[in-house]
């Protein structure tokens, strides 16, 4: 199981590295430091989603509901900020809280209720952004402070901030799956969940854990997403759980559970983003780069299901 | 059947806005839940198979701008119907060989899908709507047979017709035996991959004449048609009491679901309720509704 996981990002490596030349041969500009930085901190707020929701599918399970989750926690932080005149220092922590709580309330009603993740995401997702959308009435809200943008737009050692808050969750989550029993538990759940429940495993309590993780990772995405485009806005993060399931599944993190890792999906997002950026550079319009991504997709997961039965055969 | 109560306690409560159970505005109800209607009858049929389709609502946009540019060039109206519906069944025909053939799940085909076919749909038409329809193509959304409008009377076919499909023909049990356990399936010797791919190019074709229905209604086709409209689908279809897992549904709980979600958005305009608090209306009510399923199964199961 593990060389197979090695094997998969080594694959994963050598095609991102063909799709770097290809497109450096596109354009010139590809492989310059600050397109390659550009990239990746176009890609650091669904990455942050993305670590999460790599988790949640290893379960089995699955998190329809961050970019809503985006879109809420912003405008919570924004309208706090705004409306409530509270200083962003407190502002920012009660939006990732809130974040925290939309997950916690998705975890317990697939685990307390029992309702497949699909269905639970899939209607709160329509709720979130309905709420989202219903109490700030859709307007959006500005003039954030310097301080505050700098998350968003500031530079460490010449790195981008979000991809320092990126760089460290990735570690994390990396350890976190690969080196505790919290992550160990994690792959045995979305292998066989009965059995691990047989085994002593507190199985909700830790599924319900993933999806607060889902919903705080979210909600930090959100907060870097706003000082990043410098406005808070309710319809903030629409799609972004499609981008994200999809740098998941790419990197190698099976959907039916019990399989994956982190280091797949960082792969898979850069693959995604340096794919996008060279094919802006190339001229190529974005909905046939949209076209490109989905082909890509189903490309990669049929490869990978080719191979693993004729490996099994 | 609980949703059929659920329909009705609705009506009474929103009954009570002044003008709302006009003849009028019961029958524009009507007109405006035909295409969803339609589309949840061919993911009725999906969703019982085991699988589920989030392309839709990509794919119901391609197929609305192939029945506007055939009606544009001046088609007569069978090619007018016949394409968008051929379209569709086509889009289902790739899905559903890539689920049943290629063997990749359900969720990760129509994942790739949806981003192709919305991507594909806006370079084609260049994201420019389509405008100047001819008068007979709007004939087919705006017109009447006898007094009933023509998609209340075409939603009305297709819910009969994929009723008696599911519950009358060898196909539509062996539709609930591979939902149901895909493995027992196969070993009583149902070809389970021609199955489910014959599913998706039904739901695919469905989804072809519920373009038709929807675009026909309007002067205009946009690119971005269709937006959400999966996801409404799919509520519709959870609301009616299908099985999420597979094995157990009809359409006639999906046609009612859909018909609530559409009296909902309608009464909370009288209601005078912001749009904007819609969406959370809706998924507060498809967790209303699993959650009352899965209480009662639980309750059962004791």
């Amino acid at each position: 199981m593990k060389r197979l996981a090695v094997r998969r990002e080594a694959v994963l490596v050598v095609l991102l590295l063909v799709e770097m030349v290809v497109m450096q041969a596109l354009s010139p500009l590809f492989l310059t430091p600050d397109n390659l930085i550009e990239v990746v901190r176009q890609s650091a707020e669904i990455g942050l989603i993305a670590l999460a929701m790599t988790l949640v599918i290893i379960t089995a399970g699955i998190d329809l509901s961050v970019g809503s989750i985006v879109g809420l926690s912003v405008i919570t932080m924004g309208m706090l900020w705004e409306d409530a005149r509270l200083p962003l220092s407190v502002a920012v922590p009660l939006a990732l809280f809130a974040g925290a709580l939309m997950g916690g309330f998705n975890g317990a009603l697939v685990t307390v209720v029992g309702i497949p993740p699909l269905i639970v995401t899939l209607a709160t997702m329509a709720g979130f952004r309905g709420i989202a959308l219903g109490m700030s009435q859709a307007r959006s809200i500005r003039n954030f402070p310097e301080g505050f943008l700098w998350l968003g737009q500031g530079y460490v050692g010449g790195v981008p901030v979000q991809v320092w808050i990126l760089a460290a969750a990735a570690l994390l989550f990396h350890l976190a799956l690969t080196r505790t029993a919290w992550g160990r538990a994690l792959l045995s759940i979305g292998a066989n969940e009965a059995a691990t429940r047989l085994s002593g495993v507190p199985v909700n309590r830790v599924k319900i854990q993933v999806y607060v993780l889902s919903g705080f990772m979210s909600a930090l995405a959100a907060v870097v997403y706003a000082a990043h485009v410098s406005v808070a806005k309710p319809d903030a993060g629409l799609g972004f759980e499609l981008t994200a399931i999809t740098a998941v599944v790419l990197g190698g993190t099976a959907v039916s559970g019990g399989e994956g890792g982190v280091l797949g999906t960082l792969i898979a997002l850069l693959m995604v983003g340096f794919l996008r950026s060279g094919l802006t550079l190339a001229r190529v319009p974005a909905e046939a780069q949209d076209m490109m991504v989905g082909l890509l997709l189903i490309l990669v997961v049929a490869v990978d299901r080719w191979s693993r039965r004729s490996g099994r055969e | 059947m609980s949703v059929g109560v659920f329909l009705v306690l609705l009506l009474g409560y929103f009954g009570a806005t002044p003008g709302f159970l006009r003849v009028e505005n019961l029958r524009d109800i009507l007109i405006n839940a035909a295409p969803l209607i339609i589309a949840a009858c061919g993911m009725t049929m999906v969703i019982v198979a085991g699988m589920i389709d989030i392309s839709a609502g990509s794919a119901l946009a391609v197929c609305a701008v192939v029945a506007g540019l055939t009606a544009k060039s001046g088609a007569a109206l069978p090619f007018v119907v016949l394409l968008p519906i051929l379209t569709g069944a086509l889009i289902g025909a790739v899905n559903g060989w890539l689920v049943a053939a290629a063997r990749i799940p359900a969720i990760i085909v129509t994942l790739g899908m949806m981003s192709v076919l919305r991507g594909g749909v806006i370079w084609w038409t260049r994201g420019e709507w389509i405008g100047n329809l001819p008068a007979s193509f709007s004939a087919v959304g705006r017109g009447e047979v006898a007094g009933v409008p023509v998609p209340v009377l075409v939603a009305t076919s297709v819910v009969l017709a994929t009723a008696l499909l599911l519950s009358r023909t060898p196909l539509g049990r062996h539709v609930y035996a591979v939902g149901g356990n895909p493995l027992a399936a196969a070993r009583m010797g149902i070809p389970v991959g021609r199955v489910l791919w014959l599913v998706f190019v039904m739901h695919g074709a469905l989804l072809g004449l519920s373009a038709l229905v929807y675009a026909s209604r309007f002067s205009v086709i946009q690119s971005n048609a269709g937006a959400g409209f999966e996801l409404l689908t799919i509520s519709a279809v959870v609301v009616g009491g299908v099985n999420i897992f597979g094995g157990q549904g009809t359409v006639w709980g999906s046609a009612i679901g859909g018909l609530l979600l559409q009296v909902i958005s309608t009464g909370l305009i009288f209601r005078r309720v912001s749009e904007y608090w819609a969406p959370s209306v809706q998924g507060a009510l498809v967790l209303l509704a699993v959650v009352a399923d899965a209480l009662r199964t639980r309750r059962a199961g004791r």
